[in-house]
């Protein structure tokens, strides 16, 4: 009877593999092989239209690695990219974590959260190339819509040009992934809260905790691995942002909106069809892409849950020498 | 205490109230123009009364190189072949990784969890040099295929897996003879319904709104997606029309705005529940 089933279990295990073989072949053969070869085509001289062949760059292997890293428009674009993604997950966190707890409050019951809640997350499913040409119909120059409504309300006196003016350009983006995003991390943060034992809540209301005191001594720390998840997720998406900057303005004015990802493309994709130094600037980022998330898991890890280990680490050499002292003393005494 | 309870309710329902007109407006300024003539734009941008000029911006839109029905078609083919590889075989994968005993398994899960989080966008250098090489631009299946190992939806479905599955159906359907992959499509896939509608609908959805890699592999017009379409309208030669850009947003907004508010209820409820097992 045992060896029967034994018999059994090592006939299936054959069907782990089996039934993970379609996701393994295609894996290697669309992104492990992918990322290989955009690596290896950053050391070589491959360019122009249409070209394939290529040769290595012996005398300077990391020669585009260079040229990527000391140009002046991938550092602006990387500035962009960091600047534009620090300046729209604030508000948006901010805005979310504020909505996230209006709408758990469990005193003051705001009417109507469901509709909120679907008209906030709304602008996320639209497609973000409808969304960056809408907004530049919006902020048209002189007679877009928001210039007419902030001249018809005299808030200006006549029409400005935001799409020529650096800052402003930036601005709209900005405003543009917050509010496509906001909605998203709100609805994710409630979840969260709602996830929280409300026993834990009710304990803080008859100890006289007000909104605030718990809003900052329960509910945020309760909910750190969402903010994790989100803070991860939102960084991985901020710095492959390439949708909204490159047809809002595409890139400009001045690079003033170009991002690593827009720039990327570029480089490969039109003028000299730069592949090499594409695929170069692709693995810079894929490196800080991957540096960074590893920093965020590690600066949010457990605090608590290390601390606890260190102190049993402590108690077990602790008891560990208390022994040897009490063997020593026994060896002493005989 | 009472009142100052109501002064908050009526802050918080104004700022919400604030957002709402936000969220709304440009989508409502988009259909509101998408009716009203270049002139009368260029008069009064913002106006909240239709006009009649739906078909003359029509007519403007599809009488340049924007082709609305090709994009559809296209970007649906892609999207539904996406969706349906990504779902069957992610569910495919998790039920290796949680119905069978095999000796790479913790292993192969570990790798599914480093792997998870790296962008395809970052080596769409090596796969574009790849697919140019075989001759395979411009063939929507290279923006298919690579969905069946999505190793994010792997995570997601294993997670769920785990607290929905009981091995003992699965036994007990082995005792009755069944085989195998009949097992996992008659018996597994039902009980993951809930978990792959979730995932099907945001595969869907992001399927359908991608630019960078169509961007990157299509350069027949007659295999746009709906996307790159819609990046045309941003060309020189539409650069006065502004019904007709206005009217073309329109037509790749409505379909997803419409779409959304009759899923609106599975979709965040789907939001929430990939945060939580994410």
């Amino acid at each position: 009877m045992k060896r029967l089933k034994k018999k059994n279990n090592f006939s299936y295990a054959k069907y782990g593999y089996l039934f993970s073989l379609p996701f393994v072949i295609t894996y290697i053969i669309f992104s492990l092989y992918p990322t290989l070869y955009t690596a290896l085509i950053g050391f070589t001289d491959l360019k122009g239209i249409g070209k394939t062949d290529f040769h290595f760059l012996w005398n300077d292997p990391f020669q585009n690695f260079r040229t990527v890293l000391l140009s002046p428009t991938f550092q602006t674009a990387f500035k962009n990219t960091v600047v534009l993604w620090i300046s729209n997950f604030i508000p948006q966190m901010a805005l979310a974590l504020l909505l996230a707890a209006w709408f758990t409050d469990r005193r003051t019951k705001i009417p109507g959260t469901g509709i909120f809640k679907v008209i906030f997350y709304m602008p996320n499913i639209i497609t973000a190339a409808t969304v960056a040409i809408l907004f530049n119909a919006l902020f048209g120059y002189p007679m877009g819509p928001v210039n007419d409504l902030l001249v018809r309300f005299g808030i200006l006196k006549e029409p400005f040009n935001f799409l020529i003016k650096k800052g402003s350009a930036q601005g709209i983006v900005i405003f543009i992934q917050t509010w496509m995003w906001y909605g998203y991390t709100m609805i994710v943060l409630i979840s969260g809260i709602l996830g929280i034992s409300p026993d834990i809540f009710e304990a803080a209301e008859v100890d006289g905790a007000n909104g605030w005191q718990i809003f900052w001594k329960i509910t945020l720390p309760n909910i750190k691995t969402i903010l994790l998840f989100t803070l991860v997720t939102s960084l991985i998406g901020g710095l492959n942002m390439f949708d909204i900057p490159k047809l809002f303005l595409l890139g400009g004015p001045d690079n003033a909106t170009m991002t690593t990802s827009v720039f990327i493309y570029n480089q490969a994709f039109s003028g000299a069809y730069l592949y090499n130094r594409a695929a170069a600037a692709s693995m810079i980022m894929f490196v800080i892409i991957v540096s960074a998330s590893a920093l965020l898991f590690w600066l949010m890890r457990d605090k608590d849950e290390e601390a606890l280990k260190k102190l049993k680490k402590k108690q077990m050499k602790a008891v560990k020498k208390e022994k040897e002292v009490a063997q020593y003393e026994t060896q002493l005494i005989h | 205490m009472r009142r100052s309870s109501s002064i908050k309710k009526i802050f918080m329902l104004a700022v919400c109230i604030v957002l709402l007109v936000i969220s709304l407006l440009p989508f409502a300024i988009m259909l509101v123009n998408s009716t009203r003539s270049t002139t009368q734009i260029q008069q009064h941008a913002v106006s909240l009364i239709p006009s009649s000029y739906l078909m003359k911006n029509l007519a403007v839109l599809l009488g340049k190189s924007f082709n609305p029905a090709v994009g559809f078609f296209n970007s649906a083919i892609i999207s539904i072949g996406t969706t349906a590889l990504a779902t069957y075989f992610s569910t495919m994968t998790a039920y290796a990784l949680v119905v069978y005993e095999w000796k790479a398994r913790d292993g192969f899960f570990k790798f599914i969890l480093a792997i998870m989080m790296i962008p395809a966008q970052i080596t769409m250098i090596g796969f574009y040099q790849m697919v140019y090489k075989v001759h395979m631009t411009n063939h929507l299946s290279m923006l298919i295929l690579p969905a069946i190992a999505s190793p994010a939806m792997v995570f997601f479905m294993r997670q769920y897996m785990v607290g929905a599955l009981s091995l003992e159906i699965v036994q007990s359907a082995r005792i009755d003879g069944a085989k195998e992959l009949f097992i996992f499509n008659k018996i597994a896939l039902p009980i993951m319904k809930p978990a792959i509608a979730t995932q099907a609908i945001f595969t869907f959805v992001s399927s359908w709104n991608n630019l960078f890699t169509p961007l990157v592999l299509l350069t027949d017009q007659k295999k746009y997606t709906l996307p790159i379409m819609i990046s045309l309208l941003r060309g020189d030669i539409y650069k006065t029309e502004y019904g007709a850009v206005y009217l073309g947003l329109a037509l790749t907004a409505l379909p997803l705005i419409v779409v959304y508010f009759l899923l609106s209820r599975y979709i965040i409820a789907g939001v929430a529940l990939g945060s939580v097992k994410g």
